[in-house]
């Protein structure tokens, strides 16, 4: 009994700090100073959105140590309706501050690079959590699911990480790499422990084989 | 470029030949090109939160920042003097929409102008300026020049504008 829970400690304790650093580390910016409260709540929004990112991937593998996949995918429910939230926050919140910034930033017409990719990772969330919610109601074969909810999941995670590292912002640079990184980790870990290519495999397979026959 | 080369050494061949020209190409054009100077185009979210008819100060707010830069015209380059230049930014004192983070300034006789303003803070991802040239002799322009580093004290821009 020690030692698993001793993991489970360490697991739970690493997951921890690596959210709670980057969000600290982001508090002691010295922009701050100088930002509006809506805008700079609109920025922890999408820095805890990050760390949302994170933790999602290893709550739909069961990887978290007493919350295998029932009750881990429960949490990731709960997760995503939060990332969802986090995500409206964030751009809300930048469009109370400075309204032309954003919507050039969602007509794809930004001067800064990094806008798109954030763009394009909040679409992904919003159809990630409209397929969500439409599942039961639209009957949407498991398989289909899996395969569109894992190619959002790549989308959103791979965005997100590009739009978070190109932002010259709050965040400290280190600590903001090192949460990427994870989240990247993370959703490979989940991946390939899922091992969902064999959603795509089985599906050549028979294409393959309806076409020969 | 080439009509179906036949061998790898005749692609590489003239794939290289086909962009050392298009390397080249810049400096080919730009003499050619009527006398030169070709106008600043404005440049993407340049005009964002841009409040026209800002007042011409000797400086915005308490100061400690520079912006600098330079206004042409259009084909001879020649510097234009007397030329009203808004510039405005995030700054320690101010939100780019604030009104009292907006200010103006005129070229000097060298078509050079610099204004004190305060120290500019990162906003939207990146540390930048906007400025904007907007009158009846010439087309509008806006730019928005980034910098280097945050912690950078000046910033400059550079204008060629194109008559109306």
């Amino acid at each position: 009994m020690r030692v698993p829970s001793l993991r489970a400690g360490l697991i739970w304790g690493a997951l921890a700090l690596a959210i709670a650093v980057p969000v600290a580390l982001a508090m002691t910016s010295p922009f701050l100073a100088w930002r509006p409260v809506v805008y700079t709540a609109a920025g922890f929004a999408g820095i805890a959105a990050m760390g949302v990112l994170l933790v999602q991937p290893l709550l739909a593998a069961g990887l978290l140590p007493g919350l295998p996949l029932r009750p881990g995918r429960q949490v990731h429910r709960w997760l995503g309706l939060l990332l969802l939230g986090l995500v409206v926050a964030h751009v809300g919140g930048f469009w109370l501050t400075s309204a032309p910034d954003v919507i050039d930033a969602l007509l794809f017409a930004s001067p800064t690079p990094f806008s798109p990719w954030g763009v394009v990772a909040m679409w992904a969330v919003f159809a990630a959590a409209a397929l969500a919610l439409l599942r039961d109601r639209l009957q949407i074969a498991p398989r289909i699911w899996r395969l569109a909810h894992t190619a959002l999941a790549l989308v959103i995670v791979v965005g997100s990480v590009v739009h978070a590292l190109l932002i010259e912002g709050t965040m400290e640079p280190w600590s903001k790499a090192a949460l990427c990184l994870l989240a990247l980790g993370a959703l490979a870990k989940a991946l390939l422990d899922l091992r969902v290519w064999l959603l795509l495999r089985r599906r050549n397979a028979r294409e393959r084989s309806r076409a020969s026959g | 470029m080439t009509p179906n080369p036949s061998t790898r050494r005749d692609l590489l061949a003239h794939g290289l030949a086909g962009a050392a020209l298009f390397a080249a190409a810049p400096a080919l054009i730009l003499p050619a090109r009527a006398q030169g100077l070709a106008p600043t185009p404005t440049m993407r979210g340049g005009a964002n939160n841009y409040l026209p008819g800002a007042p011409i100060v000797s400086r915005i707010g308490g100061g400690g920042f520079l912006m600098t830069g330079t206004v042409r015209r259009a084909g001879d380059g020649a510097p234009l003097s007397g030329i009203r230049i808004q510039i405005w930014a995030h700054t320690t004192e101010g939100r780019e929409e604030d009104r009292h983070s907006h200010g103006a300034t005129l070229t000097a006789a060298d078509g050079s102008f610099r204004l004190d303003m305060p120290q500019i803070i990162p906003i939207f991802g990146q540390p930048h300026g906007h400025l904007a040239y907007e009158g009846a002799g010439f087309k509008t322009v806006f730019l928005r020049p980034i910098m280097a580093s945050a912690r950078d004290k000046t910033l400059s821009a550079h204008f060629v504008l194109e008559p109306a």
